[in-house]
């Protein structure tokens, strides 16, 4: 079998499932006549999408929760990098505040959302401080980790070196933590999604997470399967995005090596 | 502390320093280690002359204390009395190190230590790096080093991407691209299988004798010790002495049939009874 086939093969039988799938809900959902207000068929929502797709509002409305997700993601990594460098440095800072974080990290941090909404109005900004906070601490955690996860193999060698702070700091440091972020921005691109969608449900009106909630209040599940189409796409594209910076950041890293051995 | 030659036989001791330059130089340097459960200590008033150019092994079970004495030497632990002497001077100061005394040095670690996200030539140039030595001028060095060591053609590779024994050949020739005064080596073949530790002895000979570098080898295996010494230096465990110190009277270069001549055997016979005898 050649190389080429052997890689194709795969992502084939990937997308073959999907087709699959969705040939059979829409056979289902036809011959068991199922009401398009409880399950409505695959047929439908490309239509509504279609529709969705042509008006403009529908395009403000992804923008905004684009947007929304990036500065507060991007929020969360400066803080997060920055808190978790700080808390693996110090150690009786970590000490102090280990309790705090793990204490802030088992609240259910989607019940404050009304109150972000209180705090920063129906805008944007309290869309933002949600997806933002819930990004922070898989970011800052993962960050954390990485920096008491120094090998002390590396360091006894910078030492033996002569490396100044400046330099271990750039040549060990940053790039032994990377690999960390990368992983906890992964997860932090997905929880902030998460959390612009949540703020926009309850306060707002604009964004994706709006649009569920007056396609719902419409009674147009069509519509709100379109919308959760254009959310999956989007957190797709993000997503992929953050996961692409690994090849960029370290190519060196067993994560990315082994993929680029198989292909 | 004994010094015995295998030459004459009954072995003689002598005392003192070897001749030639002395290299570096070990005086009444001790260690103790605070933990809870009280003070060990790990090394009592070492002395230990190296002359410029010789190859000294130090062997001893585990614990003691050989590489905490060697990571004295190398500037990464702080001895308790006593200093270290680099080419005249002290490596010591208080408890910190003198970084102009550390440059001369270069140390191989029993993990090879590689910087992951490096490749090869970024690895054997790290020193120079931090030195600020220029680009093209340090890629030329680890160049030439990478040669030296024989891995001519894994320039670009990473360090994941060598066997073990490839590794710490790579680490050899980084410890090499500042031309250390001093070689400090660490058991750096403890995690090799015996034929490829055989052929990193040979090459540790060749560039040794290619780089004319002063050594101090830290090793558990007798054979290797006294394959590669000029000297064999027997360290005993609590606290870490220097017990006696054997001179190794073979022609160089060495090949590995050495193990198989009359001198050889003596004289690992000679280390293996007195290394049983602390028991």
């Amino acid at each position: 079998m050649s190389t080429r086939l052997r890689r194709g093969l795969p992502w084939l039988a990937t997308l073959l499932l999907v087709v699959v799938m969705i040939a059979v809900w829409e056979v289902v959902v036809r011959a068991m006549d199922v009401s398009s207000l409880i399950l409505p068929p695959p047929s439908m929502i490309a239509d509504r999408l279609g529709e969705m797709l042509r008006e403009s509002e529908t395009w403000h409305h992804t923008l905004i929760t684009a947007m929304e997700t990036v500065f507060g993601f991007a929020i969360a990594v400066v803080s997060g990098v920055a808190v978790g460098v700080l808390i693996g440095k110090v150690a009786w800072l970590e000490t102090t505040l280990r309790p705090i974080i793990v204490g802030i990290q088992v609240v259910p941090k989607v019940a404050l959302v009304p109150l972000f909404v209180i705090w920063f109005g129906f805008g944007m900004t309290s869309k933002v401080v949600v997806a933002a906070i819930l990004a922070f601490f898989p970011i800052m955690l993962n960050v954390l980790l990485g920096v008491k996860s120094l090998d002390q193999g590396h360091r006894d060698v910078m030492r033996s070196l002569n490396a100044s702070r400046v330099q271990t700091f750039l040549n060990l440091e940053v790039r032994s933590v990377m690999p960390y972020l990368l992983a906890g921005m992964e997860t932090g691109i997905v929880f902030a999604i998460i959390g612009a969608i949540v703020g926009e449900y309850l306060g707002g009106s604009d964004g994706l997470g709006f649009m569920v909630v007056t396609t719902l209040n419409q009674f147009d599940a069509p519509g709100l399967f379109g919308v959760i189409v254009i959310l999956s796409v989007l957190g797709l594209v993000l997503y992929a995005l953050v996961y692409s910076l690994k090849r960029v950041l370290i190519p060196w890293h067993e994560s990315v090596y082994a993929q680029r051995l198989d292909g | 502390m004994t010094h015995t030659s295998a030459e004459d036989a009954p072995m003689t001791t002598t005392v003192g320093p070897p001749p030639g330059d002395v290299s570096i130089a070990v005086s009444g340097v001790s260690k103790v280690f605070t933990t809870k459960k009280g003070n060990v200590e790990a090394l009592r008033d070492i002395e230990l002359d190296v002359a410029a150019g010789e190859v000294v092994s130090i062997i001893g079970r585990s614990g003691c204390g050989k590489s905490t004495l060697l990571r004295i030497m190398a500037g990464l632990l702080g001895p308790t009395a006593g200093n270290v002497t680099i080419n005249g001077q002290p490596l010591w100061r208080g408890g910190s190190v003198d970084s102009s005394v550390v440059q001369k040095l270069g140390v191989v670690f029993q993990d090879a230590n590689l910087l992951p996200w490096f490749d090869v030539i970024d690895n054997i140039a790290l020193p120079l790096k931090l030195r600020g030595v220029d680009k093209t001028t340090r890629r030329r060095r680890a160049t030439e080093l990478l040669d030296l060591v024989g891995l001519g053609g894994f320039a670009g590779s990473y360090p994941r991407e060598l066997s073990g024994g490839m590794r710490q050949r790579v680490a050899i020739a980084r410890a090499l691209s500042r031309d250390p005064e001093l070689l400090l080596m660490d058991e750096p073949f403890g995690a090799l299988d015996a034929l490829t530790r055989e052929r990193m002895n040979l090459e540790v000979q060749r560039i040794v004798a290619a780089t004319e570098a002063t050594v101090v080898f830290v090793t558990h295996d007798i054979a290797e010790a006294v394959f590669l010494g000029d000297r064999v230096v027997q360290m005993t465990p609590r606290p870490g002495r220097i017990e006696e110190t054997t001179d190794v009277h073979l022609a160089r270069p060495r090949s590995m049939d050495v193990q198989t001549t009359p001198e050889f055997g003596t004289l690992v016979r000679h280390l293996r009874h007195s290394l049983e005898g602390e028991l």
